[in-house]
């Protein structure tokens, strides 16, 4: 490999092909990971605006209080330094943008009706909110951010197994994207039929469920290329003496995640040929006989199932929240056992609880479906495995919980983040046994209570898994720490902010709220009591938004100004990545390195310092 | 930079990148066709009345396109043998073939298409017209495919037999295994569509 | 692999190709048989299944591939059951949708 380093060192890349089209995973995770942030923040967009129908019904919202100062602002940020050119600059564009995209949006009178939002367009804003935070947001982010910058480095592989199709990956990635934010600027605007997209409605609906589904098919297939080539990395790229005991625990998380990727995304792939079928060529592949909209009767062949839709969705739909969680569990494993200074406690318990975790996800997929009128036989099975799945979950929790027992806990910020994530993944899932429980799933369904557990799951589960990651892994890509002052500004707020949005929905959703309710409940007598928590939930939402920005000018201004790190392991780390050098090079490690003992050796007794590292004789 | 395990295998899993690699993705595969061959029972047996396949389908033209495209699998895997005896002159040979054959596939199919489409028998006509095209269009696309991939071997191959004839011998292996998993998918839409 | 364990492959593909000819000639003249419908989906499934046994296995060289292409083919084939018991579960239970 020296010879070929050696000679890679005197091939001058062209910035197109260092920074553009690269082939370095190290390029394509930190493009994977600046796309999806700005997507997870378009997505915060979106719902910031949905909120203030459901705070304020049918009162104008005052977005000309927001777009001229956010123009002006934008201008000022980008003269701040007179003409020159920086991170700035990027910040002022932004922002000037965004205020234009959001004039853009209310000058048109079918969005915005005298300064009232719609209804389509509070369809879409909650369409288009769903969709970009799972498929444009958190999964990009976990999976092909740190998956593709961090899994080579904590295996010891000089890149991915086939570097070409990562690049590919990202590209179609990016392709699918542009075609979802496109359809915003279509005449009807983007798809309306929610982030499932169940039919008939979505086959009936506007030009924009077609640019859904045609984003949709270019980002399963990103997946899918990307998920072959981690699994092939991870079997095959594996450093000398990394058995599979030995790999840290975010390794084994990726792992799983691209099988359920490989194998999961497939029947949504076909889901969405057909809809599109059915949207484009006329057939009826969901759409049932004695279809009547607005009273007429629909001119289609007819004989179809919707529900055949909604089975091939959550075949995906369901095994994706694992692929969302996974990785984000991992990257807390990793955090934990380094800043407890202690092994991970029941590492192997982990390790299967993952696998286990990852194989039932497979088969829960119905309890999404239990009063479609599928029947008790299949509720029943599906109840059972939904019980049963809960098990692996709680196993990790409690694994990562007792590895906090007597450790001598350093708070940095990544700490911070991996803490929360304990409690409040611990109640998202704990609020997910009503729902798969047939009989209380009866009341529960499509009310805000599900949109409480799924974000408990997600928001400050998922995403502050995430954070943590970044806060951690940041000093690597960078060789600069982010500031810890604004981290936890950025933590605290979030933390809080979160809590204010999703407790009172699952509070709303126990007095039996429906989640698709254009007034927040405004018309309904049931939902009179609970209808203060919207204004509350909007506002916590609006500072949820601010809190974010600490962490982007974090994020810039650690580039320049950041503490410079002592050495290439500033958190004394075990696992492999913090053997490289900072920042990584192409090609990652200096001399192919091999491995000795397991990740996570800290406090071992009898060495001179209280960490190990695996590649250490 | 080296990639390991392009060309040789890996001691403890005994298989190379790449065919690891193509078996991963033939595996997303059979559960994209397996999907669809599940959506295709589903809507059939919740059904009132189907139609007999073989009263609207061409047998015979189908006949004929399953024994191309099977004759189509062997002429592949002996392009495989050619380099494997080291001859590039017999895989050139049974390359073309392969694609000749393919390309016979895809004209046979156009005839079919346009025969249905001159009797006024589109996907919107009823549900079975729908599976017939979406499953069988799906599959010309997989075909379509392999003759991009087949093809560059064909007429950018030699580059590489003479300075890597073991990773192109391995190219070629797995280009095949693509090849033979969609021959696979067509013998099974054929009675599906066809003979039931 | 020597030249003279290529021959008797070639001589195996040769084989296998004239029997998955012949099948599907079977194949074709059973579906224009009376033979009800159970009866002619059974056969025609089973005959698919071992051409498609016959291509995995010889044309794809399955017969002798290694430990890890096996666990991740029996591996999908359970997803794929499940999916596959989709509309059987379904119509276990009489549901009209």
């Amino acid at each position: 490999m020296s010879e070929h380093s050696h000679k890679s060192e005197h091939h001058e890349l062209k910035f197109w092909e260092k920074y553009i089209f690269s082939q370095d995973h190290k390029v394509i995770g930190i493009q994977y990971g600046l796309a999806s942030l700005l997507f997870l923040l378009l997505g915060l967009g979106l719902v910031s605006i949905m909120r203030w129908q459901l705070a304020y019904p049918g009162q104008p919202i005052p977005f000309d209080k927001f777009v001229y100062p956010a123009g002006i602002v934008g201008v000022a940020v980008i003269l701040i330094r007179g003409m020159k050119i920086g991170i700035h600059t990027l910040i002022g564009v932004l922002l000037i943008s965004i205020a234009f995209l959001v004039k853009y949006l209310i000058s048109n009178d079918t969005r915005v009706s005298d300064g009232i939002m719609l209804p389509e367009f509070y369809n879409q804003l909650g369409a288009m909110h769903g969709t970009i935070m799972i498929f444009l947001g958190v999964v990009p982010l976990a999976v092909g951010a740190f998956g593709n910058y961090i899994v080579p480095l904590q295996i010891g592989a000089p890149d991915m197994a086939f570097p070409k199709l990562n690049m590919a990956s990202f590209w179609v990635f990016f392709v699918g994207g542009v075609i979802m934010i496109l359809s915003f600027f279509l005449p009807q605007g983007p798809a309306q039929a929610g982030w499932t997209s169940y039919p008939p409605l979505s086959v009936i609906e506007s030009q924009g469920q077609t640019f859904w589904l045609l984003g949709m098919v270019f980002l399963i297939t990103s997946s899918l290329l990307g998920s072959v080539n981690f699994i092939v990395t991870i079997v095959q790229l594996r450093a000398e003496g990394l058995t599979w005991m030995r790999l840290p625990i975010f390794v084994w998380a990726q792992f799983v995640t691209s099988f359920l990727l490989l194998l999961a995304f497939p029947p949504l792939e076909a889901a969405g040929v057909l809809q599109l079928m059915d949207r484009v060529a006329g057939t009826s592949f969901f759409m049932p006989s004695g279809l009547v909209v607005s009273g007429t009767p629909l001119d289609v062949s007819g004989g179809g199932s919707p529900l055949l839709y909604q089975h091939l969705f959550w075949f995906l739909a369901h095994p994706e929240v694992y692929v969302l969680i996974l990785p984000a569990m991992g990257i807390v494993a990793e955090i934990i056992a380094n800043n407890t200074r202690k092994p991970l406690w029941g590492y192997k318990y982990v390790v299967y609880s993952i696998i286990f975790l990852g194989f039932m996800s497979m088969i829960v997929w119905a309890h999404h479906m239990y009063i479609t009128g599928m029947g008790t036989a299949i509720s029943v099975f599906f109840q059972t495995t939904t019980m049963i799945i809960s098990i692996p979950s709680v196993i990790i929790l409690t694994a990562l919980f007792l590895s906090l027992w007597g450790g001598s806990i350093r708070f940095t910020t990544p700490m911070l983040f991996a803490l929360a994530f304990l409690p409040m993944f611990g109640i998202g899932g704990l609020t997910g046994l009503p729902l798969g429980l047939t009989t209380s799933d009866i009341h529960l369904h499509d009310t805000y209570y599900v949109i409480g557990h799924f974000h408990y799951v997600v928001a400050p589960g998922s995403i502050f898994g995430l954070f943590a990651g970044i806060y951690y892994w940041y000093p690597k890509i960078t060789g600069r720490q982010l500031n810890n002052m604004l981290g936890k500004v950025h933590f605290w707020g979030s933390l809080v902010a979160m809590n204010y949005i999703f407790f009172p929905m699952l509070i709303v959703g126990l007095a039996g709220v429906s989640r698709r309710l254009y007034d927040g409940g405004m018309q309904y007598a049931h939902a009179q009591a609970v209808l203060p928590y919207n204004e509350m939930m909007s506002i916590a939402a609006w500072f949820l938004a601010l809190f974010q920005i600490p962490f982007i000018i974090n994020i810039f201004l650690s580039l320049k100004k950041g503490k410079k790190v002592e050495n290439d392991n500033p958190w004394d780390a075990t696992t492999l990545e913090w053997a490289t050098p900072t920042p990584p090079p192409h090609g990652n490690f200096l001399e192919t390195p091999v491995v000795y003992r397991g990740p996570y050796e800290y406090s071992v007794k009898g060495s001179s310092t209280d960490f190990i590292p695996q590649n250490k004789k | 930079m080296q990639i390991p395990f392009t060309v040789e295998n890996r001691e403890d899993t005994a298989v190379y990148n790449g065919k690891l690699g193509i078996w991963l993705f033939l595996a997303s595969e059979v559960m994209l066709f397996g999907a669809l061959f599940s959506s295709y029972i589903f809507l059939r047996v919740g059904s009132t009345n189907w139609p007999d396949g073989s009263s609207i389908l061409n047998i015979p033209m189908a006949t004929f396109n399953t024994v191309v495209l099977i004759t189509s699998s062997i002429t592949m895997v002996m392009s495989w043998v050619g380099l494997m005896e080291k001859n590039y002159k017999k895989f050139s040979l049974y390359m073309f073939s392969t694609i000749l054959l393919g390309t016979i596939f895809l004209v046979v199919k156009y005839f079919e298409y346009t025969a249905k489409f001159e009797h006024h028998l589109f996907p919107s006509t009823n549900t079975f017209l729908a599976i017939y095209y979406t499953l069988t269009g799906l599959h010309v696309i997989h075909i379509l495919g392999g003759l991009i991939v087949n093809g560059y071997h064909l007429l950018f191959g030699k580059k590489m037999w003479e300075t890597e004839p073991q990773r192109f011998t391995n190219r070629i292996e797995v280009s095949g295994l693509y090849w033979h998993f969609v021959d696979l998918v067509w013998i099974f839409l054929f009675p599906l569509l066809y003979l039931l | 692999m020597s030249a003279h364990d290529l021959s008797k492959e070639v001589k195996k593909y040769i084989l296998v190709f004239v029997g998955l000819m012949i099948l599907t000639f079977v194949t074709v003249y059973v579906s224009s048989l009376e033979v009800g419908i159970i009866t002619g989906i059974i056969i025609a499934m089973a005959i698919a299944a071992t051409k498609g046994t016959l291509v995995a296995s010889f044309f794809m060289h399955l017969l002798h591939e290694k430990k890890i292409i096996f666990w991740l083919l029996i591996f999908t084939a359970i997803f794929l059951t499940g999916l596959l018991l989709l509309p059987i579960l379904v119509k276990m239970n009489g549901v009209r949708y």
